[in-house]
């Protein structure tokens, strides 16, 4: 692979005549099967175009900050190798949130919905009388490992087309973190958390489309995590369900 | 300029911050927490293999243990009191996470799980102990994502993307901040009667890095540029294993499950280098091993990295040499369970599959064991009598408590942000009640504004990335593993240069005022090339070898002239030319030695 197009889907609202979207085509010459599209992306910032912008910070998939959607699949920059892009690459920022420039979205209704949901843990009661640690086996811990890996990028969430079509929708990120705590055995308000999620905007507006679960760049099945929620609502008890599913 | 009134300004939101944001909260602490990134997008994200705490859970352990392997990993430069409270403190810092709702691996019986770690002993380094308290390989990432659920909690005030860039002094005191809302490029005065510093490392001063591109020093910088000092810059870690040519990091916790480094011949390499520990020697010590090897010409296929293996075949195989129990030996669920993310890192960007093939490793620039220097309450302190300044605090990488000494032993990072990010919020807590309110100064803010004006509208030649890029392949090449007299002095004299160029000859594309990163990377820029130059003046001063920094013609460490901190800080009060001046009179304290001779410096042998 030597030479690849990618066209960007750019706004700025500074500046007439861009302030409505358009898409450009930036052309890169040497370019590695293995080179990241993040290292792309910051190619034509720094060589071409210095106006261009995103967000990035970690470059290997851990901070989730350079979400985007790419050949209309959601990911992160940083993860996705231009081997698996072919040679004509178009970039747009995530769907279903306003735009702030660029690839650059208002990521506060997201937050918003994630806050929504207690995303903390709650547990009043006394600590152990040793002043050690609450113990957990093996097994509880392991019931609710896969939602632990949340990084907030938004990718599930700004994939779904029950959030395009209605941005009060909670959405897959913040179902996932509440998923994180309804199932951790040492948490004492799921219940609440389940009344939350219960609500017209909570888990029922999930029509099971699976767009979150490839979208996920942790790997997270989040539409099996969702439905695991909507479970432990119907039965108005998290308990038994994960083995249940298995 | 919009101005905002809060008790306490924490600036950063990774461990360090929110720590200090959630204790001084809890103190009743009025709290704002100002920060260049949304919090979960903070580095501590990225740590990996563990934090540690001598909780025992698995193998015989206690804080003395803990501090005498902080302090020994430190080469004898880590004050000894301080690496005392990190040990003591540890286990109910980590405890305190696991009350918060972190989930931990679990051992069989329910308690945290302990992984080991290099340089982590049991007894005063009698054999290997299981300190390491870990979720996968993903501790950071759970640290973190607690904290801020926790704030989220106890309504803690976030202003997120927003970029601190200047410190507000009034009367000797810190009395706020100056910080650009990255979103719409207004100028805001945060107004404080404490300002906590907990803005990370500097990292990207080198090409090859495990560091987000966003740790650019910034916090350091800033706070240097007022002629305070900082503290032991000479001392930069770097870890043995990044992924070659990128950097990323491979936790020490591969080694800590099994994982040996081989050299092109198949030979595991660090048992000639520490016999006793091997591939969990310190990490200077076995970034220099990497290097020589390659130097020798043992690099594999005669490249510079090695190879690290975590293949059940050859783990099992070190096992049985060593004698260990069969219970012991692991196989690939194992390897998946205990290191995900691992795997996953390197079958994205490798294609290297590290259960059926071993992964290609390089030194990477890491961390910084230097920064602003504090006492064990993380307050700012400005000489070598500990002279506290007033409103001004700091902790985590950016600080230099200093129980890092000259090396850091893996996982202690973690636990120093915990720890000391919790002491100084508690710390800021009782203060502020203490503390009256100091006027803002008349013109706060103005000088930045007006930089900021100057580098958006540079009409010079240089682009911010090709001074940037020159400057990370230059550190990498003359203040790396290894530096000599000759190498930094043109270090210093290079990077004078490269400062002429960055306040005379800069160009930049983007001149709006939204989310214009073209501006902000410009910006850190400076950030950098003032860390790096300070990096480069610390290095050339110190004429010894000690811990991660080894100089080729001064190969000893030297424990007459240089149990000593280095405190480096601008005369000028010209940013452009700073005129650096170093003083080496602050001690190294040694109050463990005093009342146990196993503290005493001495020679360190793995």
């Amino acid at each position: 692979m030597a030479t690849v197009t990618i066209k960007i889907k750019r706004q700025n609202p500074e500046i007439s005549g861009k302030d409505k979207p358009y898409w450009e085509e930036f052309t890169l010459k040497d370019v590695d099967p293995t080179d990241r599209l993040l290292e792309m992306l910051h190619r034509i910032k720094w060589e071409q175009d210095g106006t261009l912008t995103l967000r990035r910070s970690c470059a290997h998939g851990v901070c989730g900050s350079d979400a985007m959607r790419i050949n209309g699949v959601n990911a992160l920059a940083c993860k996705v190798l231009m081997q698996d892009v072919g040679e004509t690459i178009m970039v747009e920022p995530i769907l279903g949130l306003p735009i702030v420039k660029d690839l650059v979205v208002d990521m506060e209704p997201f937050f918003d919905h994630y806050k929504a949901v207690m995303p903390f843990f709650v547990n009043d009661d006394p600590v152990p009388e040793n002043g050690r640690e609450r113990l957990q086996s093996i097994e509880d811990r392991e019931s609710f490992d896969d939602t632990t890996k949340c990084i907030l990028c938004a990718c599930c969430t700004t994939s779904c087309p029950s959030f395009w079509a209605n941005g009060k929708y909670v959405g897959p990120a913040a179902i996932v973190q509440a998923h994180r705590f309804i199932f951790d055995t040492r948490d004492k308000a799921s219940q609440e958390r389940m009344d939350a999620l219960a609500e017209p905007n909570g888990v029922w507006r999930c029509r099971t489309i699976y767009n979150c679960t490839p979208a996920c760049p942790r790997d997270i099945q989040v539409t099996k995590a969702i439905g695991e929620v909507k479970l432990a609502i119907r039965r108005g008890s998290p308990t038994g369900i994960i083995k249940a599913i298995g | 300029m919009q101005i905002h009134k809060h008790e306490a300004i924490i600036v950063g939101a990774g461990g360090a911050g929110l720590m200090a944001a959630l204790y001084a909260s809890k103190g009743g602490t009025d709290v704002a927490v100002v920060s260049k990134l949304y919090p979960t997008r903070s580095h501590t994200g990225a740590a990996q293999g563990g934090i540690s705490a001598a909780l025992g859970n698995l193998d015989d352990d206690a804080p003395i243990y803990h501090a005498y392997d902080t302090v020994k990993g430190g080469d004898y430069l880590t004050d000894q009191n301080a690496a005392m409270v990190l040990a003591d403190n540890a286990i109910d810092a980590v405890i305190e996470l696991e009350h918060m709702g972190l989930p931990f691996d679990r051992t069989p019986d329910g308690k945290i799980s302990q992984r080991r770690f290099g340089g982590h002993t049991s007894n005063f380094g009698e054999s290997l102990v299981r300190r390491a308290c870990h979720a996968a390989d993903r501790t950071g990432h759970m640290i973190l994502q607690t904290l801020y659920q926790q704030c989220i909690k106890q309504k803690v005030n976030f202003f997120d993307e927003f970029q601190v860039v200047d410190l507000i002094i009034n009367k000797d005191k810190c009395v706020g901040v100056v910080a650009v809302d990255i979103g719409t490029g207004e100028f805001h005065i945060y107004h404080g009667k404490a300002v906590l510093f907990a803005s990370g490392g500097w990292g990207r001063c080198w090409e090859v890095t495990s560091n987000a591109h966003s740790l650019t020093g910034d916090g350091a910088a800033v706070v240097l540029r007022k002629g305070i000092p900082l503290q032991d810059m000479e001392f930069y870690q770097f870890h043995p294993t990044g992924i070659y040519r990128m950097g990323i990091l491979i936790t020490e916790g591969v080694r800590g499950e099994g994982g040996v480094l081989l050299n092109s011949r198949g030979e595991r390499f660090m048992e000639r280098y520490a016999p006793s520990v091997k591939d969990l020697a310190s990490r200077d010590v076995v970034s220099r091993a990497i290097y020589d090897e390659v130097e020798a010409g043992r690099g594999i296929k005669g490249n510079n990295y090695v190879h690290l293996d975590i293949r059940p075949s050859t783990v099992n195989r070190f096992f049985a040499e060593e004698g260990r129990p069969e219970s012991d030996y692991i196989d690939d669920a194992y390897v998946e369970k205990k290191l995900p993310d691992i795997l996953d890192f390197c079958r994205t960007y490798l294609g290297v599959d590290p259960v059926k093939e071993p992964m290609p490793v390089q030194p990477t620039a890491h961390y910084g064991m230097g920064g602003i220097p504090t006492n064990i309450d993380a307050e700012v302190v400005t000489d070598e009598n500990w002279a506290v300044y007033p409103g001004l605090y700091a902790a985590g990488e950016t600080a230099c408590v200093s129980v890092h000494g000259a090396n850091r032993l893996g996982t202690n990072a973690l636990l120093e942000l915990v720890v000391f990010g919790r002491r100084g919020g508690m710390k800021i807590a009782e203060d502020v009640k203490q503390m009256e309110w100091t006027d803002l100064p008349s013109d706060a803010g103005k000088a930045m504004e007006s930089e900021f004006k100057r580098i958006r509208t540079s009409k010079g030649k240089t682009k911010s990335h090709e001074l940037r890029q020159k400057m990370q392949n230059m550190m990498m090449r003359k203040v790396g593993v290894y530096r000599t007299e000759e190498t930094l002095s043109e270090a210093v004299e290079e990077l004078k240069e490269m400062k002429q160029l960055y306040y005379t000859d800069l160009t930049i594309d983007d001149e709006g005022s939204i989310f214009n990163t073209d501006l902000m990377e410009a910006w850190e820029l400076g950030c950098l090339l003032d860390l790096a130059e300070v990096t480069a003046v610390s290095a050339l001063n110190r004429t010894e070898s000690r811990g991660g920094h080894s100089r080729d013609d001064y190969k000893k460490r030297d424990d007459e002239n240089w149990l000593v901190h280095t405190l480096v800080h601008s005369d000028s009060g010209d940013v452009q030319n700073p005129n650096y001046q170093i003083n080496i009179k602050k001690k190294v304290d040694l109050s463990l030695a005093e009342k146990d001779d196993k503290f005493i410096p001495k020679e360190r042998v793995y």
